[in-house]
């Protein structure tokens, strides 16, 4: 008679794999989560006992503080490995690693990597559930989820919801698992982005795909922009910050093309005055700010979902 | 699971749980000497319709509307890791401060008494209440914490294998509340 919030699966390694019924429990966990992080006591004691192992190869700040924070607030221990203070450095293999950890028996093992596919290698390899916190430029699922949620609170649903994705797709896991959710829940997506940085293929989404960022963005309810990974700049993706700027930046006068009550979005960090200017990333459209609370509470509902049952 | 069990009584029917709500409203101003700090809360999911009503009576008895909040207590369970399947999370909405004030908790079936431990907790989360007292429409005994009621609709002696079944609209696709005695269905075990 309880109505059974259940998960099939152990690991949360990709949009890709998660059904729309999965993805719409876990929105839903997820916005109970954001009444908890409103209160005063924001810990509470669901997960007390269990242990929760953070695998970072790659720098991330706010992952992985957002993550440190749901396992606080759900009352699991956490440990940590980054890869600069790891045997990694010693040259041990990721195979050892994480079998020297599974004997100390953490529950679940969040894993950023940059090699696209590490933490689904990880999950067939250990019983604890697995969390792809961004593998390579393949998939951010919880990033993803966060972004859904965000844009569930704004809008209601997804069915018909016009969505812009712009900037570097081809570089850009946060891109990808957007897609596969939006689709999932049926919005439709256009991308956008100098020809260099859109995928050679783009078959297995549902999106359209334009490197036109006026035709992109007009009358859309959404507009998320992405990080140019300047890092890539050296590879000659493009020819300078200042043309992509006048190219693909997100402005006042763009802005203005999508729908009046578009939202805009960027996973961060930002590289202001590029792909996007700040009166825009501060202005009253903006919803930047909420993802990162959002990104707290659908870790929590993960965790929940994963661990929080026998 | 509810296949199995088949209704053995009615044991309220609307008129009686209106009865009972009416005469608990009444009881909950005099034990409170009027209902000046007193806020009604409701457990998930059908304590919150109760509460409602509840709170609706207080302001017609008393000419004063007393807040009402939702509970729910799932992240506070003691039974999670025994359970196969994951109960889904709502949302709670306690929109006031309980500091210094009479929470009543309302529930309608009191059984073990789990879940009025784990509102408990949750509820001290939100703030230090002056009392917390407690209204279940049922108690159907068999305690298994030291927790007892102020204010009880009715009493029912069951035994530990029937299932007690408050029907409350909206939480339930029925008009009327009822509740109900179900046992297990003979032949099946």
């Amino acid at each position: 008679m309880t109505e059974a919030g259940q998960l099939q699966r152990k690991d949360i390694l990709g949009l890709e794999e998660l059904s729309r019924q999965e993805i719409e429990l876990i929105l839903q966990t997820a916005q109970s989560m954001t009444e908890v992080l409103q209160r005063t006591i924001k810990q509470v004691p669901t997960l007390r006992g269990r242990t929760v192992l953070n695998l970072f190869y790659e720098p991330s700040t706010r992952t992985k503080g957002s993550f440190d924070l749901a396992c606080k607030y759900m009352s699991c221990g956490t440990i940590s490995v980054s890869k600069a203070s790891s045997s990694l450095v010693k040259g041990e293999s990721l195979r050892d690693t994480v079998r020297n950890i599974e004997v100390m028996g953490p529950e679940a093992i969040i894993m950023r990597h940059p090699s696209p596919g590490a933490p689904h290698y990880l999950a067939r390899m250990v019983s604890s559930s697995v969390i792809n916190a961004g593998d390579g430029a393949h998939e951010h699922p919880t990033q993803g989820l966060l972004d859904l949620l965000t844009i569930q609170q704004h809008k209601g649903g997804f069915e018909g919801l016009e969505v812009a994705i712009i900037g570097d797709i081809l570089h850009s896991r946060v891109a990808r698992s957007d897609i596969w959710g939006l689709n999932k829940l049926g919005a439709r997506v256009t991308v956008c982005g100098p020809a260099s940085l859109l995928p050679p293929v783009m078959d297995q989404f549902d999106c359209r795909v334009t490197t036109d960022v006026e035709e992109a963005v007009r009358g859309v309810d959404v507009i998320y922009v992405l990080r140019v990974q300047s890092e890539r700049q050296q590879q000659s993706f493009f020819p300078s910050l200042r043309e992509y700027h006048r190219l693909y930046g997100i402005d006042v006068r763009r802005l203005a093309l999508a729908d009046s009550d578009a939202l805009l979005m960027h996973p961060g960090p930002m590289n202001r005055g590029i792909e996007i200017t700040t009166d825009v990333a501060d202005g009253p459209q903006s919803v930047i700010l909420q993802q990162v609370p959002n990104g707290v509470a659908v870790r929590m509902a993960l965790l929940y979902l994963l661990l929080g049952g026998g | 699971m509810t296949d199995e069990f088949v209704v053995k009584a009615t044991i309220m029917d609307d008129a009686a749980i209106e009865r009972a709500l009416v005469r608990i409203a009444h009881e909950i101003v005099e034990r409170n000497k009027g209902v000046e700090d007193v806020v009604l809360i409701g457990i998930r999911r059908r304590g919150v319709p109760l509460a409602e009503r509840l709170a609706a009576y207080i302001s017609e008895f008393e000419g004063v509307s007393v807040p009402t909040g939702e509970l729910d207590i799932t992240l506070y369970r003691d039974d999670l890791t025994l359970r196969h399947d994951r109960p889904v999370v709502h949302e709670t909405n306690v929109p006031f401060d309980v500091t210094g004030r009479v929470v009543v908790l309302v529930d309608d079936v009191l059984f073990t008494g789990r879940t009025i431990r784990a509102a408990m907790d949750a509820l001290v989360d939100f703030g230090r209440p002056s009392a917390i007292q407690l209204t279940v429409l049922i108690d159907r005994g068999h305690r298994e914490l030291p927790i007892r009621p102020d204010f009880v609709g009715k009493n029912v002696p069951t035994s530990r294998s029937e299932l007690v079944e408050v029907k409350v609209p909206p939480v339930d696709s029925t008009h009327d509340y009822q509740v109900v005695i179900m046992e297990k269905a003979e032949g099946v075990e």
